[in-house]
């Protein structure tokens, strides 16, 4: 039918086992190869002059936020706008959401106006599942509640591969507060599919009761966990997800698990310090850190873009 | 299955030898023009081409790339199943540069069209050519033409025309492909 078989040894065919992409607990260890290999030929296209190319002129996409956003929002949309597609820009806080309209009833209207996939944000937990059973677009999870954010942990891992050649057997350290945290639980998944070596560490409060089932160690002593990884990945405290106090101040939370210059000097190797944003400078992490040259900070932002357009491109091309 | 070898030994070698001398014709020294291998299996060519042309122009730099078309393909969303891109790696500006387009085999044009439309990503040629090893005839789907052709085939859809190569596949080949 197609071109593509000239013989043989024509073009690898693949695609994602999934029809959605609502978290890292879906994908097996050759999707996220897959993704990785795809995002590889899209950070090429992004460090061209003319950065876009034509594959999903015909597809339309909503971004829906019923939540903050900046960076996961705008590099969607990047991603989006570079692979040709038409895109819609939903915020919760300026619709009828806000009149007592329900979340099918949003998502099917948008839907009635054609559009073939969802990026959605949720401040719920499995917002993006529930989703994916009543609508018949494709949906991607763009972070539901403390659940998952696939995206943000594909980027991570990729960070760490493009730093080091190779995730695994990398040990990789999530410092903060992991128990109001999508990034924690969707990195813990990524990476030990990789197989990293992952360890938590924060106060006992933020530390969920039984998160030594995923297989990651626990430590709660900040300069240990560093003196053990390569990476350390630096989380944001989520005072907005916190309804009790789970530690006596933010300056006592800084002392203890706040990192600076003078401790990441003290160390006998050079690790690397990430960060998946939005950072509170001076709280999880100093200002000298963030901007030193072990951070890649920016550098999981620029490959954000790339990984997203290899998730949306690997969805929208299987088989309607 | 029943295979039928088109070209293989010296001839191949001769063949490759000819399309050479004929892109001299017409390119002189290779000051302005470059050449774009397409993925997967156009940059063996391309690689072979650019390689006899140092040898018969040693004093001369051939500028040689090669083109993956995955995302600029017509039939996206409508295979049954996706492709893995390749590597696009073209190093040098092609603003203004005579291309020459080389693929194995040209058979639908379709992958032509897809790398012309990725190509001018990359900037406005000045010209665009097409080199191919296997023209099979009367079975374009789109107005694509040949500038430089090794050997024309006439086959049927349901057959495969495979050219393998040394580097990869142990021998220098051409073979039909024929299901029964």
């Amino acid at each position: 039918m197609f071109d593509i078989n000239h013989g043989e040894n024509s073009q690898t065919m693949a695609e994602l086992s999934t029809r959605h992409l609502l978290g890292i607990k879906d994908l097996n260890l050759s999707d996220i190869e897959l993704i990785f290999e795809t995002a590889d030929e899209f950070k090429s296209v992004l460090n061209r002059p003319i950065k876009k190319v034509p594959s999903l002129r015909d597809v339309t996409i909503a971004n829906i936020f019923f939540e903050n956003s900046t960076r996961t929002r705008l590099s969607f949309e990047l991603a989006e706008k570079r692979l040709s597609a038409d895109v819609v820009n939903f915020a919760a806080s300026s619709s009828s959401v806000s009149k007592g309209e329900t979340l099918i009833d949003t998502v099917n209207n948008i839907l009635a106006m054609k559009v073939d996939m969802v990026v959605m944000r949720h401040p719920y937990a499995g917002a993006g599942i529930f989703l994916s059973k009543h609508v018949k677009a494709q949906i991607v999870n763009a972070g539901d509640g403390a659940h998952e954010h696939p995206t943000q942990a594909l980027l991570d891992a990729f960070s760490i591969r493009e730093r080091y050649g190779d995730v695994a057997g990398k040990k990789v350290a999530i410092v903060g507060d992991i128990l109001h945290s999508r990034v924690a639980l969707s990195n813990i998944l990524c990476l030990k599919q990789l197989g990293a070596e992952v360890m938590v560490c924060g106060p006992t409060t933020l530390i969920p009761k039984y998160i030594g089932a995923l297989g990651v160690k626990v430590e709660h002593d900040l300069l240990s966990a560093l003196n053990w990884c390569d990476v350390a990945n630096m989380l944001r405290i989520q005072l907005e997800r916190q309804d009790i106090k789970y530690f006596p101040s933010l300056r006592e939370y800084s002392m203890l698990y706040g990192l600076n210059k003078q401790i990441l000097d003290s160390l006998d190797k050079e690790i690397t310090i990430m960060h998946p944003g939005p950072i509170n400078r001076g709280v999880e992490i100093t200002s000298d850190v963030a901007d030193s040259k072990q951070s890649i900070i920016l550098d999981q932002v620029e490959n954000g873009v790339a990984i997203r357009m290899a998730v949306l491109y690997l969805l929208a091309g299987q088989a309607q | 299955m029943q295979n039928l070898t088109l070209l293989d030994g010296p001839k191949f070698q001769i063949t490759i030898q000819r399309l050479c001398r004929q892109l001299i014709e017409n390119h002189d020294d290779f000051t302005n023009s470059v050449l774009i291998g397409t993925q997967p299996r156009g940059i063996y060519l391309a690689r072979r081409v650019a390689e006899e042309l140092r040898k018969i122009l040693p004093n001369k730099t051939i500028l040689q790339g090669d083109m993956d078309v995955t995302f600029y393909r017509d039939d996206f969303r409508r295979g049954e199943r996706q492709l893995v891109p390749n590597q696009t790696r073209i190093d040098f500006i092609i603003e203004g540069k005579k291309v020459i387009l080389i693929d194995d085999v040209l058979w639908t044009g379709r992958t032509i069209r897809a790398a012309m439309d990725g190509m001018l990503y990359f900037g406005r040629p000045a010209k665009v050519e097409l080199l191919v090893l296997v023209d099979r005839r009367y079975s374009r789907h789109l107005p694509v033409a040949a500038d430089y052709v090794g050997i024309e085939v006439d086959s049927i859809a349901s057959q495969k025309v495979v050219v393998s190569w040394k580097e990869t596949d142990g021998e220098d080949k051409i073979i039909l492909v024929s299901e029964k």
